[in-house]
């Protein structure tokens, strides 16, 4: 029996080598028909003999291109017609509404076979690569994605490119940015000062490198500074002239061997490693990893990520590096260069030379960081390899823009059931950050040829963009608080829709009464929340500074506590000046330039600044992340106690935290026990205060958000004691959950309250 | 209670409440002071309460602030302040002793500052409606009709002056008020900015704009003239004069000096050619011994104040909202 079907595919089905896909089934099996573009996906007729269409339907999902992704497939019979041939239906204007972008990816198996083989016509050029991998997001101007609307446009296809290009059958069908030595981009190696410098560019950068010096590279969403991870004095040069004292910096490694021989490699660990996304994963370091100290200065963690781009690959195959360091190209925590000009304007006394070429990056996209812990992948940052791939939402939402917050910022549209959260975009305080904030925006709007209607942005009066949400005309701009936005985030991408109890955890966020909220138990859905329990309030003596100077928080909450760390003679105050403590405690007790706080950051800020980890942060958590670190002594089960102030909401109260901490102390106590007994008590309170929360309101599904939640200790921990409780535990893999998830949960909020048929 | 906080509450305040209401052309130009043209004559007129809390702190004491704050800001419009009024309201019970002191304090400023005061109420309110005392004073002064200073006026290529190092006055009301002591005294800069003005007038330099960076500060005052002006203005954190002890306090205390109040600094704007001979003219003053030049006016970024910062990044320095909440996690 002879049939005609009509086959609906919708998801990222575009620019991802799916129509030859198509095609080359049709041709194998002996079908005739057409494949096109439609707003939704990818229509496809096939017509022929009934098994053979069933097999055809088989191989079109499981022999899927590498990079597609399909959202629905629909099936429907439509009558026969005439003729014996199969074709590929070019896209037309408007055709392209609704389908999906690809993200960039790293170079294929295929493409670096063929660029590591000296007989291929592509041996060694740097811009390799085909349908299945290669650059995408960040080479876009406009849609559809065709080589017009990209940066290869400057660059003509010689006539073997374009005979590629053109055939069905080869693997660089419609490939975009299709290219090779004789048409396509260039390398060029340059000085501080931007002047070209003679010889062959990938040997200049790898003479410069192995001699110590800091080669700016230009790579798929930006520059990276790269230095020679092996030689400390290089890596020590770097921080000095980026200003970046003492975060840890991401170094890339050949292989998974190599990845190994640095830090304990778990099977996940490699998986994701080793991902067309290819993030920089976070894995426990070996101690004698053989890499210098600064590379990642206190951190019991290391970030480590595999080449991705042709020239990374030719880097480390001619260069024989162990490990390089690969840092977004910037000063400080500004936004990561992509311009040729900008890159050597910006980064003047960083970088002491540039492997730069002539293809331009359209959109910055730093590297994405993931972190796996026991089966659970944590988003830390959510950027390339995964930007613009959206989070499925509930349909029939209107649309909406959110701004996010204002710290590792990312915005989030939404369109239909897609939310598209943008890439990581920085610390919106930096001009350049904030330029490209808008930019992040356009760029959504452009792609997505979509203009919401409705703009959600944060509760905080003073963040720039709730400033640039508040500005914007003609638009509906809903206000969404921090915490409740961390937790509908959650709820969004675990597709939750009615209510949860929401575990809030953080360092900062602008609270309903005004004050400084981060240590929150809500009952929240995505039209609403009630506050059922939160950490007791403290001063924050100095506001902002007290984030900087830890300390500052330890005599707050000892103050708050009845302790006088004044009398107490305290060994970690040792460094702190007497007058600068007695004004400080001055400004607790009396409320001098102190907001009330119940942050959870801040509370673990007081308890590694009281133990003597740290006094003073240089990057955000710094303080927190050493407590959590010292958290090693497994063989204790003792914990510390809260007392918890019954009542409408709840208040978890500190003092007695704090006193048994300073009794510990005069025992002489270890770091690594007080940090153990802290976590548990801490986790058995939350546990307790849930468990109690849920028996009264009968709410069994609770969901985990909040920068502390990068805690593992704590989310394992927790969701360990709410399972054991019968609840249901959810938590954060799609988008982080600190702050650069924060724009899916106010998306989605928005969305309900802006939902002008519901009532 | 941010509203009167000179930061974006209230510009807020004044944009959707009293322009609207009293609307005219005079008011709408918001700027310190009015420019009246009143049979030939060309005037300058303004007024300001001052309701500081504490009522004496290390410098000066609200009488001279009252005088001080209304005539730098008729000299700041170009204008030689001539006279003054001054009403008081005073809360029943209030301390003789204290009003005699705090008069003689204003008739000392009056004379220093070349003004008279010339018209006066008094108000006595029941207890506890009033904290001790508050003083407004208004005040007229004439302005050569040619000058033409306002905060619409910078342009790209433009250069920031300022006559001395900042904060110093928020710092010593602060530090009165909640009875802390810093390592060093410090003291209020409240002093009349009359004769600054009158040497920079005199240098025949193309100045576009002065401010009195009072409430809200450096900060607040930049940000009104980019808006104002529809330009960008870019400061260098290194060029910005800050007294040692005021860094301290400033960092003790968590506030960022460029948003603390000063009474006798002066900020102007002016053609780049002539920035060199104006800094000379401000620098030969005794009150302007500290000036620097401090930034310059961008036309990119049009509306927004940015630093770059003494780590080389460059940050938005926006109209103060809520501090001291952080924004930072
Ligand atoms: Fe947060
Ligand atoms: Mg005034
Ligand atoms: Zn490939
Ligand atoms: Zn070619």
């Amino acid at each position: 029996m002879k049939a005609r079907k009509r086959i609906s595919v919708s998801g990222i089905v575009q620019g991802v080598g799916f129509r030859p896909h198509v095609y080359r089934l049709a041709y194998r099996y002996g079908l005739s028909g057409h494949v096109r573009n439609t707003v939704a996906g990818v229509t496809i007729e096939v017509q022929g003999p009934d098994d053979t269409l069933g097999r055809f339907l088989r191989s079109l999902e499981s022999e899927a291109p590498p990079l597609a992704r399909i959202a629905s497939l629909s099936v429907e019979e439509v009558a026969c017609l005439p003729g014996t041939d199969f074709t590929i239906h070019r896209s037309e204007a408007g055709e392209h509404a609704d389908t999906l972008i690809a993200p960039d990816i790293a170079t294929c198996a295929d493409c670096l076979r063929e660029l590591l083989d000296p007989a291929d016509r592509r041996y060694g050029y740097p811009f390799i690569n085909c349908t299945n991998c290669g650059p995408r997001f960040t080479i876009l101007k406009r849609i559809p994605y065709d080589r017009p609307n990209t940066s290869m446009a400057a660059f003509g296809m010689c006539a073997q490119c374009q005979a590629e290009y053109d055939d069905p059958f080869s693997r660089r069908f419609h490939a975009q940015p299709n290219a090779c030595w004789n048409c396509g981009p260039q390398l060029a190696f340059l000085d501080a000062e931007g002047n070209a410098v003679g010889g062959d560019p990938l040997a200049q950068t790898i003479d410069f490198l192995k001699a110590g010096w800091i080669v700016a590279i230009k790579g798929l969403g930006g520059f990276h500074l790269c230095v020679d991870a092996t030689q400390s004095a290089a890596v020590e040069e770097l921080r000095r002239c980026k200003r970046r004292f003492e975060k840890p910096l991401a170094v890339m490694v050949p292989d998974v061997a190599q990845a190994d021989s640095l830090c304990v490699v778990s099977e996940a660990d490699r998986a994701l490693l080793e991902s067309p996304q290819r993030p920089i994963v976070l894995m426990r370091a070996r101690s004698c990893s053989g890499l210098p100290e600064s590379i990642a200065p206190r951190s019991p963690d290391l970030g480590i990520f595999l080449p991705y781009t042709p020239i990374q690959h030719l880097l480390f195959a001619r260069g024989s590096f162990a490990a390089l360091v690969m840092t977004s190209a910037n000063l400080c925590e500004e936004p990561i260069c992509i311009e040729n000009d900008e890159a050597i304007d910006r980064l003047r006394g960083i970088a002491d030379y540039f492997l730069s070429h002539d293809r331009e990056i359209l959109l910055r996209c730093d590297d994405s960081v993931v972190r796996n812990f026991q089966g659970r992948t944590t988003m830390l940052r959510r950027s390339r390899g995964f930007v613009p791939v959206p989070v499925t939402i509930e349909r029939g939402l209107p649309g909406v823009l959110a701004v996010g917050g204002e710290l590792k910022s990312a915005v989030c549209m939404t369109k239909g059931e897609h939310a598209f959260v943008g890439q990581h975009i920085g610390d919106l305080e930096s001009l350049a950050a904030y330029q490209f904030f808008q930019e992040s925006i356009a760029h959504l709007e452009n792609i997505l040829e979509w203009k919401p209607s409705l703009i959600a942005h944060d509760l905080h009066p003073g963040y720039l963009s709730t400033q640039w949400a508040t500005q914007q005309q003609d638009v509906r701009t809903i206000p969404v608080q921090h915490h409740h936005a961390h937790i509908a985030s959650c709820m969004a991408e675990n597709q939750l829709a009615g209510r949860v109890i929401g575990v809030a955890l953080d360092g900062t966020g602008y609270g309903t009464d005004g004050q400084v909220w981060g240590g929150e138990i809500l009952i929240a859905d995505f039209r609403g929340f009630e506050r059922a329990a939160h950490l007791n309030y403290v001063p924050m003596p100095g506001g902002a500074q007290a984030i900087r100077e830890p300390w500052r928080m330890a005599v707050a909450y000892l103050d708050h506590a009845g302790g006088n760390c004044l009398e107490e003679g305290l060994p970690f105050l040792g460094s702190i000046p007497a007058g600068h403590l007695e004004m400080v405690r001055r400004m607790a007790v009396q409320r001098i330039r102190s907001p009330l706080t119940s942050s959870c950051g801040r509370l673990f800020d007081a308890v590694a600044a009281l133990i003597g980890l740290r006094t003073e942060v240089s990057f955000e958590a710094q303080a927190a992340i050493e407590l959590e670190a010292c958290c090693q002594d497994r063989m204790e089960d003792g914990e510390y106690c809260f007392f918890v102030q019954e009542g409408e909401c709840r208040a978890i109260g500190t003092a007695s935290l704090f006193e048994q901490i300073l009794a510990d102390l005069k025992h002489g106590v270890s770091q690594a026990t007080i940090s153990r007994r802290f976590h548990r008590g801490l986790l058995s309170t939350l546990a307790d205060v849930i468990h109690r929360i849920s028996l009264s309101t009968g709410i069994q599904d609770v969901c985990l958000s909040g920068g502390c939640f990068l805690n593992t200790h704590l989310t394992v921990g927790l969701d360990r004691l709410l399972r054991t409780e019968g609840l249901k535990v959810y938590t954060q893999s799609q988008v982080p959950c600190g702050d650069g998830g924060l724009s899916l949960g106010q998306a989605a909020i928005a969305g309900h309250l802006g939902d002008v048929s519901w009532r | 209670m941010g509203h009167g906080g000179g930061g974006r509450l209230s510009a807020d305040l004044f944009r959707n409440v009293f322009l609207p209401a009293f609307g005219n052309s005079i008011l709408g130009r918001a700027d310190d002071q009015a420019f009246l043209e009143i049979g030939g004559a060309r005037l300058a007129f303004t007024t300001d309460s001052f309701v500081v809390k504490p009522l004496f702190f290390r410098g000066g004491d609200i009488g001279s602030l009252a005088v001080h704050g209304t005539v730098n800001d008729l000299a700041v419009g170009g204008a030689t302040p001539l006279f003054l009024s001054a009403a008081f309201i005073l809360e029943e019970g209030f301390p003789l002793e204290c009003l005699r002191r705090i008069v003689s304090s204003m008739r000392e400023a009056a004379q220093r500052a070349s003004v008279q005061i010339v018209t006066g109420d008094t108000k006595v309110v029941e207890k506890g409606s009033c904290d001790g005392m508050f003083i407004n004073t208004a005040g007229i002064g004439i302005v050569d009709t040619h000058l033409h200073l306002s905060a619409d006026q910078a342009r790209p290529g433009d250069v920031v002056l300022l006559s001395g190092p900042i904060g110093d006055h928020g710092i010593a009301i602060l530090a009165e008020r909640e009875g802390l002591s810093f390592e060093a005294d410090i003291v209020s800069d409240t002093a009349p900015l009359h004769s600054l003005v009158a040497d920079l007038l005199a240098t025949g330099a193309t100045i576009r704009c002065m401010r009195d960076p009072t409430r809200g500060g450096v900060a607040s005052s930049c940000n009104e003239i980019a808006q104002t002006s529809g330009v960008g203005i870019q400061l260098e954190e290194k060029a910005i004069p800050l007294r040692e002890e005021v860094r301290g306090a400033c960092e003790l205390l968590g506030l960022d000096p460029l948003y603390i109040a000063n009474e006798g600094k002066l900020l102007a704007i002016c053609a780049p050619e002539d920035a060199e001979r104006l800094l000379a003219a401000m620098q030969r003053h005794p009150q302007g011994a500290g000036a620097s030049r401090i930034g310059s006016i961008t036309s990119a970024n049009s509306g927004l104040l940015t630093m770059r910062t003494a780590l080389g990044a460059t940050r938005i320095v926006d109209m103060l909202a809520n501090d001291p909440l952080p924004r930072i996690c």
